[in-house]
């Protein structure tokens, strides 16, 4: 696993500074700073309700569904801070996909559950849409266990089967970064298994951020991690650094299993 | 001690349990044999009584003048089938787009809360009202009955049932699902009948069948719009036969034959939209897994 080190500068992707955000009038994160790094698997870790989830949400403006949600401070995504009024947020999210804790097959077959993103912003051949869907179902190690019937329904595969087609959807669109918000907690082992190898795999090609509840699952496919607790990010740092030798002693509790 | 904690016969708790049990099934049994015993009731004496006026003649022939012999009631079927069809398709596409209004912007939008409070005062309203309604706005203003005015009736009382189902059903669409589209980058109106009217297709149906099966007995909202045509027409702007209203007169004539045609004609309603909620229902269990 390349690690990478202090002294290689790496590109941000994502520059989030000073971020508040509420729940009508209750605060959920405060004063929040750090940067997401191109091509890199940010992990984000701490205990229920510590705002990691609400975090993500923020980075594609998925509370906006919400009225009485809101977030202030700033988020720079490609030189624009996507918390100012006016940002087109449908744009936003086809180039920040993301995929949920439970699996969400839309109602459909499994072809047109990967083809659905793809129509949105794209207009394909049939031979070019045909070949979209082997890929992203490939790029999600599923492939070979539908492809004799990408006409049934998605709704029809196994949940983790559904997990791994709502990542192929989530690739599909071929966004800039992928949102992963506890992707495997409803998950077996095995198919967790299959999930963390993909995890490694697609960071070849995108940003990565990822909720996990699970220590190890952060340790193991994440570069950098942070942890949160009570609305704050608590440390913040290269993934090794921060498992074997923290800096917080909140940090040192939390993963040693002395709180949490 | 530990007998009367694993023994179910000794554990004054669990027996008490038992008891509250056997209880609520029996209170549960009694309830479903009442309405079941009902209903079984019912559709027994439309068959005993209706099979004799059921035959082909009830098909091909119309409503009988006073004092002849024979008859049907081919002009009511048809009659019936232009209205209910008519305001089936009226009503669903409006039923259908009110619901989506109000399941997307109920919680928030005041003319959608209104929207939803009148359409449940809609639901209720007797359908007797409705009929004067369209009487005095339509019939007494074109000075003649006739199936429009008939249709306009019906589809009145149709959309609010299309609405509230269909309102109710979105509603049930986790919002783990519509994230899940949001996400992907779709614009609200491709989430809203790509994604959400679909995960719910076939209770909408089902909304839309029990419409159908509510207009295709209505008689009140008739009497005052379509009444009743004693020979055979297609005209939807005059006067037009229908099951219900013939089954409402011949029910109360004189004439045993009439009768006859009467229980027949109840019987042939209940039975076609019997038909068709069971025939919908084993299509679209089909379709959709789970």
């Amino acid at each position: 696993m390349p690690i990478a080190t202090s002294s290689t500068p790496l590109a941000k992707t994502i520059e989030i500074s000073n971020l508040n955000f509420f729940y009508g009038k209750t605060q959920s994160l405060t004063n929040v700073n750090l940067d997401i790094h191109d091509k890199q698997v940010t992990a984000f870790i701490g205990p229920s309700g510590c705002g990691k989830s609400t975090l993500l949400r923020t980075l594609n403006r998925m509370y906006d569904l919400y009225p009485g949600q809101r977030a202030e401070g700033s988020i720079m995504y490609r030189g624009q801070n996507i918390l100012e009024p006016g940002q087109d947020v449908n744009m936003l999210r086809a180039k920040v996909g993301m995929v949920f804790q439970k699996p969400t097959p839309f109602p459909m077959s499994i072809y047109d559950n990967i083809a659905f993103g793809v129509k949105l912003y794209e207009d394909l051949s049939k031979g070019a849409m045909d070949e979209r869907v082997e890929w992203a179902l490939k790029k999600a190690a599923l492939w070979n266990e539908v492809k004799d019937k990408l006409t049934k329904s998605g709704l029809s595969l196994s949940g983790g089967q559904q997990q791994r087609l709502c990542i192929a959807r989530g690739v599909a669109v071929k966004p800039d970064v992928l949102l992963l918000d506890e992707p495997t907690s409803a998950l077996d082992p095995i198919s967790t298994a299959k999930v963390e190898e993909l995890i490694s795999e697609l960071k070849q090609d995108y940003t990565i951020a990822i909720v996990t509840h699970n220590m190890q699952q952060a340790a193991r496919c994440s570069d950098f991690t942070a942890y949160m607790y009570l609305g704050e990010v608590v440390e913040f740092g290269v993934t090794d650094q921060l498992f074997m030798n923290p800096a917080r002693k909140e940090t040192q509790d939390y993963i040693t299993g002395r709180f949490g | 001690m530990t007998d009367a904690v694993t023994n179910p016969a000794m554990n004054p708790v669990y027996r008490k349990r038992l008891l509250m049990h056997r209880f609520g099934i029996m209170l549960s049994v009694l309830a479903m044999a009442i309405g079941l015993g009902f209903l079984m009731w019912i559709l027994g004496t439309l068959l005993v009584k209706g099979v004799g006026g059921l035959s082909l003649n009830m098909f091909i022939h119309d409503t009988p003048a006073p004092g002849t012999e024979g008859g049907g009631l081919r002009n009511a079927i048809v009659g019936s089938l232009m209205m209910v069809g008519l305001s089936t398709l009226v009503s669903t596409p409006i039923g259908i787009l009110a619901g989506i209004y109000l399941a997307e912007f109920g919680e928030v939008n005041k003319l959608a809360q209104v929207t939803r409070f009148v359409t449940d005062i809609m639901l209720s309203a007797p359908s007797i009202v409705i009929g004067l309604f369209v009487y005095a706005l339509y019939v007494a203003n074109v000075n003649h009955f006739s199936g429009y005015a008939g249709t306009i009736a019906l589809s009145l009382i149709a959309v609010p049932v299309v609405v509230r189902t269909t309102d109710n059903m979105l509603r049930l669409v986790p919002n783990s699902l519509l994230e899940a589209a949001f996400a992907l980058g779709a614009p609200r109106w491709k989430v809203a009948t790509m994604v959400r009217l679909r995960a719910v297709r076939a209770g909408v149906i089902t909304g839309i069948l029990l419409a159908l099966a509510r207009i295709a007995g209505e008689t009140a909202p008739l009497l005052f719009t379509a009444l009743n045509n004693q020979f055979f027409s297609a005209d939807m702007n005059a006067p037009l036969a229908n099951l219900p209203v013939v089954i409402y007169q011949f029910a109360m004539s004189p004439y045993d034959d009439w009768r006859a045609l009467a229980w027949g004609g109840a019987l042939l309603v209940t039975f076609s939209v019997l038909l068709l909620n069971i025939l919908s229902r084993t299509v679209f269990s089909q379709k959709t897994p789970r």
